[in-house]
């Protein structure tokens, strides 16, 4: 058993390797000094005080998506329609936030109606995809896909149709909030200790939820065997639609966090991808809520340490982008190499 | 609007379906063989950069076409590789390459953003080109669009009327029977898995070189293409001549987006040009709502002719996928 | 053509030897079988009667051995390689392509150019098909054909394709009486032309009415052979190793109805049933008899509210249905049991234990993990399953899972559904599970199963409704009914002189 786990651990760093090297191999090829490359993500993301604080304001929508995620996939659900529920629950508390920011409510109070609006908007959006599935017979990555379209024109036309600024709608979003609509943040810093700990309670609330409750046993086993779940007697159609819901409410409240705790307003592109960047990490920690967490911190990191590229190595950050992609392909693929070496051995025994 | 606008508006839309013919037969060729790559919004990204650079690089076009079929061929064949040796997911594997080479694309596209390019010149056809109407619709393009019309037919006769495409449908269908009559599954999974990654990757190379020539980074508007692409081929039923219907149904909707937009003011410009997803959404829902329960369900009560009309209606539209596609192939 | 040409292939298999894992699969199997006849190869499920055909047959590699084949010692690697040395073999389950034509599957695997000469294919497989008078028609789509007809069109490419030997692999099953005696004709056919046929089955009648020669199989080992005329009792001890008795059945039937079906029709896309009348008391059980694809399924999937009726009415002791969906039947107290265990009725990856708990009664927002084991353990206790709480389901063996499944069954019931509740079981666990059945009709279930082996349907129940393409018969009293009348009415024989649909309550 011991063995075991060293094994797959050895497995796992060999993808690390891999993916490392195989990024090394594109920063030659582009004619950049991969260390040079590397040294200014690592010193653009822990150099400072300041820039770990930035790293966990990153962390936080990630780790508040990939939560939602996780239950999805415990569902056997690929909901790439995640993108598209970030940016309802955005819309969803932008909105609140224009209807109530002039009103006499405690500031706290809007915020809190704000947030909760936005986590109805991305289950809303979650709930179209899944009775498209449930219903519909819409497999739920093309029922998301279009779905997440159709979220993106919707951010569009309201930035530049009905809640344009004054003048002239521009792709740098509606008419940023006042201040005290802003979720509070430690002072100097861009982090706020809200957001962190929202993020920290429902990916608790997730492990908990998964692995001691009916709730999450019945969600795994829809997951692994949707019709034998039906015959065992789970009501499959409605875990399913909670699954998407949960889920959908997670990401909603990630789109509420980049409105109310980042951008303070809705920008074009307020997802800013971390719908399909919380698929890479669900992906990678195959289901295990503990590892959530410290994944999503390491992706925030590379994030966060690209962000500087373009301007002293003339790269596009979308390196990050790259290298997290890589290093899942990675782990897929060396875990496919580890089971065919299992059952090849299982096999001669 | 006049009927000379209308028409080359027309004409057009085939220029413009031509990228996503390529897109929509590769993807059709490789599922029909079993194995789903879903890699192809990556792709065509990655091949639409890939081609522009190297025919900026070498100043030709040839090279360009070229590279986009060799890099849409080398992803093709991670796809094969981790579903058809390691038997891992197909889905998990397409997904991350759809967003590690669309990253690549930005990343290494980064130096070649903006410059001027090669551009693939329309060819006329003689006589042909000359027909009133006709030629101009279908005759005055350029040579991607012509060949965009040939692999549709060829795609379908190889598929259905060939020795080695019955042999495509067999590992598709039930690769242990297919094994059984001496065909070689994992070999011939490879094979049409890279060759329709490659087909695919020609589709980079006709937005970057001819349709939206040029590279412009994450503004050249072909991110998403790739996506719907693979809906159509579900819903063109892994046939390439529905496919390709649809294909042209969803680029003369596109048009008809544009052309519309001035006539009503009212309606944003952000609402016509998402209008193909919805769309899209709608016949996926009409190809598959017949296989759900609770329509079954529901048509039990009806009286028997109504019944009878909605199940042959149901039936004529459904379209079933490959049995085995998706799934790996063990010989014992 | 190539049928005209007469060459005989002697087929002599030395001292074959396989195992997988700690399991002897064939152990030193020696056997000789001359060209032109027919051989039987009879033998319990699991006797190693299909390793054997997969190591002629070239699916698998025998450990040690040869297959010398008209005296030369070949070595067979894959089944194309097979067919290339003149062996063939029809499996079980056809192994052909249901979505396309019958004349591209007949094509589908012949080597040759580019497009394959349609208009001679065509013309020789027609004239193929004459020979043997199968109606067959070349552009018909093979899911539309039955499985007789895809037995018939696998010959044909077979002896098309140049084979010399041709393995059944239980022909058999699910294929009805009028299309078995037509298989068994063009057997006899193709062996007085010299081919070799080899007849895998564990049906002795069968094999006592085709073959010239039978060995006879038992845990891997060769146990004696006998030439026609066959002793049956000699051949049953082989197969066994000892005489069983099979425990004489006995009926739990009451006065009470249990479940009614009144004037009931449904429709599925291939498949009608109209106008059954039934009334079934609580503890009888009902056997369905039929080929594969003759309206069971639909049936058996409308008594547990999966598929709506178009017509009639659904009673479960007494209470209305129609119209339900499944978890209101289950609540009812009607269980439902797949035929597939781990694709239907089991969730690969969860443990035992886990599957009791989905199966059981939620009790507050946790899991009270101890509570479950402790239920788990004495479900184990109770059905005699080999394995542990935190054990996965698929990690158990065939039988195991079997007991599982009967065990996850909710209590008390008032019908279980079951479909081929005894597939692939060896005789031991056949008689534990209709054990642990009947102990269910003693609480008051009523039982209908579903079951491809007639003496199966005959042994336990206590009415018999028989399908033929959607026809149901009026029920037919077990004990009245011989195996060779049941045969009749599943190929759509005597029907004349039955009622359909009309039940009686008997």
């Amino acid at each position: 058993m011991m063995k075991k786990r060293w094994l797959n651990l050895g497995f796992q760093l060999s993808a690390l390797v891999l993916a490392l090297g195989f990024t090394t191999l594109i920063l030659l090829a582009t004619k950049t000094d991969p260390w040079q490359a590397y040294k200014y993500i690592i010193i653009g993301s822990i150099s400072s005080l300041r820039k770990f604080t930035d790293v966990l304001v990153s962390f936080v929508p990630l780790l508040l998506v990939s939560s939602g995620l996780l239950v999805t996939f415990s569902a056997g659900l690929w909901n790439i329609g995640v993108e598209g529920q970030i940016t309802l629950g955005a819309i969803a508390t932008t909105w609140v936030l224009r209807l109530l920011q002039d009103s006499s409510l405690a500031p706290g109070l809007i915020i809190a109606l704000a947030m909760l609006a936005g986590m109805l908007g991305g289950a809303l959006w979650a709930s179209l995809a899944g009775a498209l599935k449930t219903y519909g017979g819409v497999n739920e990555i093309f029922g998301g896909l279009g779905l997440n379209f159709v979220a993106t024109a919707l951010t569009l036309w309201l930035i530049f149709g009905p809640w344009k600024r004054p003048g002239i709608g521009s792709m740098s979003g509606t008419e940023p909030f006042p201040n005290t609509l802003w979720l509070p943040m430690i002072s100097g810093f861009r982090l706020s200790l809200w957001g962190l700990g929202l993020g920290v309670f429902f990916i608790i609330l997730i492990y908990f939820l998964m692995k001691g409750t009916y709730f999450g046993l019945r969600i795994k086993a829809v997951g692994k065997n949707l019709k034998a779940a039906y015959l065992l007697g789970v009501p499959t159609t409605r875990y399913l639609m909670l699954a998407f819901i949960l889920g959908g409410a997670l990401a909603g409240l990630t789109g509420a966090i980049q409105v109310t705790a980042v951008y303070h307003r809705l920008i074009p592109s307020i997802s800013s991808g971390y719908g399909f960047l919380g698929l890479l990490v669900a992906m990678l920690v195959n289901f295990q809520a503990i590892w959530v967490a410290p994944i999503a911190l390491f992706f925030a990191a590379l994030n966060i340490g690209s962000i500087q590229l373009p301007i002293v190595l003339k790269l596009d950050s979308t390196l990050s982008g790259v290298l997290q992609g890589v290093l899942v392909l990675f782990v897929l693929l060396m875990d496919g190499v580890r089971q065919m070496i299992t059952r090849r051995s299982g096999g001669a025994s | 609007m006049t009927n000379e606008a209308i028409l080359l508006g027309l004409a057009g839309v085939l220029t413009t379906a031509a990228p996503l013919i390529f897109a929509v037969v590769g993807e059709t060729i490789s599922e029909r063989g079993g194995v789903i790559n879903l890699s192809i919004n990556g792709t065509v990204l990655l091949t639409a950069m890939g081609g522009f650079a190297v025919s900026v690089s070498t100043g030709s076009l040839l090279w360009g076409f070229v590279a986009g079929m060799v890099i849409g061929a080398l992803v093709a064949l991670i796809v094969a590789f981790g579903s058809v040796t390691l038997k891992q997911n197909q889905v998990a594997i397409g997904f991350v390459l759809a967003l590690v080479c669309r990253d690549l694309a930005y990343f290494i596209g980064n130096p070649y953003m903006g410059l001027e390019g090669l551009r693939l010149p329309s060819l006329d056809i003689p006589l042909l080109g000359d027909i009133p109407i006709i030629g101009t619709l279908f005759f005055n393009h350029d040579l991607m669009t012509y060949l965009s019309y040939l692999i549709i037919p060829a795609a379908w006769v190889w598929i259905f009327r060939t020795r080695p495409g019955l042999v495509l449908q067999g590992i598709g269908e039930k690769p242990a029977a297919a094994f059984v009559r001496g065909s070689n599954v994992r070999r011939l999974r490879y094979l049409y898995t890279v060759l329709g990654g490659a087909i695919i990757g020609l589709s980079g190379p006709i937005y970057s070189l001819s349709v939206k020539a040029g590279w412009k980074g994450t503004i050249s508007g072909l991110d998403g293409l790739g996506w719907i692409a693979l809906a159509i081929t579900i819903f063109g039923g892994w046939n390439p001549i529905r496919a390709a219907l649809g294909v042209y149904l969803f680029a003369f909707l596109q048009w008809l987006g544009l052309v519309l937009q001035p006539s009503l003011p009212g309606v944003p410009s952000q609402v016509l040009q998402v209008a193909p997803f919805p769309l899209m959404i709608m016949t996926l829902l009409l190809v598959n709502i017949g296989n759900t329960e609770w329509v079954t369900r529901t048509l039990a009560v009806l009286p028997a002719p109504l019944r009878r009309f909605f199940n042959r209606l149901l039936r004529a539209m459904r379209a079933s996928p490959p049995a085995a596609l998706g799934t790996p192939f063990e010989s014992e | 053509m190539h049928l005209l040409f007469i060459k005989q292939m002697n087929i002599n298999l030395n001292q074959i030897c396989k195992h997988f894992g700690k399991l002897q699969a064939n152990d030193h199997i020696s056997l000789l079988i001359p060209g032109g006849t027919i051989q039987g190869i009879l033998g319990e499920n699991g006797a190693g009667k299909s390793t054997l055909m997969k190591i002629l047959s070239g699916f698998i590699q025998a450990d040690e051995g040869e297959v010398i084949l008209d005296g030369v010692q070949v070595r067979i690697h894959s089944p194309a390689d097979a067919i290339q040395h003149g062996v063939g073999m029809l499996h079980q389950d056809p192994l052909d392509f249901p979505p396309m034509r019958v004349i591209d599957n007949f094509v589908l695997g012949q080597s040759g150019g580019l497009f394959p000469d349609w208009k001679s294919v065509v013309d020789e497989f027609k004239q193929l098909s004459e020979q043997f008078d199968f109606k067959l028609r070349h552009d018909a789509y093979v899911d539309m054909l039955t499985v007789g007809e895809r037995q018939q069109l696998e010959i044909l490419r077979l002896l098309w394709l140049g084979a010399q030997v041709i393995i059944l692999d239980e022909p058999t099953t699910g294929i009805s009486a009028l299309q078995k005696q037509k298989l068994f004709e063009t057997l006899k056919i193709l062996a007085g032309r010299g081919k070799t046929v080899i007849f895998v089955s564990h049906k002795l009648e069968d094999v006592e009415n085709l073959c010239d020669r039978v060995v006879v199989l038992r845990q891997g080992k060769l146990v004696g052979e006998q030439l026609k005329p066959f002793n049956t009792k000699n051949l049953v001890n082989m197969m066994f190793g000892k005489s069983i008795a099979l425990e004489e059945s006995k009926s739990h039937s009451t006065d009470r109805i249990a479940f009614e079906l009144r004037d009931l029709s449904l429709e599925e896309e291939r498949i009608q049933i109209q106008n059954i009348d039934l009334k079934i008391q609580a503890g009888e059980v009902i056997g369905l008899a039929g080929m594969e694809g003759s309206g069971q399924r639909p049936f058996m999937q409308a008594c547990a509210g999966f598929l709506r009726p178009v017509h009639g009415r659904i009673l479960v002791n007494g209470r209305d249905m129609t119209g339900m969906n499944y978890p209101a039947f289950k609540r009812q107290g009607v269980g439902y049991m797949p035929a597939s265990r781990l694709e239907e009725g089991m969730i690969p990856g969860l443990t035992l234990s886990e599957h009791f708990i989905l199966a059981g009664q939620q009790e507050g927002l946790f899991i009270d993990h101890d509570q479950w084991q402790e239920v788990t353990r004495e479900k184990i206790r109770d059905y005699n399953i080999r394995g542990k709480p935190e054990s996965p389901v698929e990690s158990l063996s065939g039988g195991n899972q079997q007991r599982a499944l009967l065990a996850l069954l909710q209590q008390p019931l008032k019908l279980v559904l079951l479909e081929h509740p005894t597939r692939g079981l060896d005789i031991e666990s056949v008689i534990y599970t209709w054990g642990k059945l009947k102990e269910r009709c003693c609480d008051g279930a009523a039982i209908i199963y579903t079951s491809s082996d007639l003496e199966e349907i005959l042994l336990y129940s206590d009415r018999i409704l028989v399908f033929f393409s959607g026809k149901v018969s009026a029920p037919l009293s077990a004990r009245g009914t011989s195996v060779a009348q049941l045969g009749n009415l599943i190929g759509g024989k005597d029907w004349a002189r039955i009622k359909t649909g009309v039940g009686v309550t008997a």
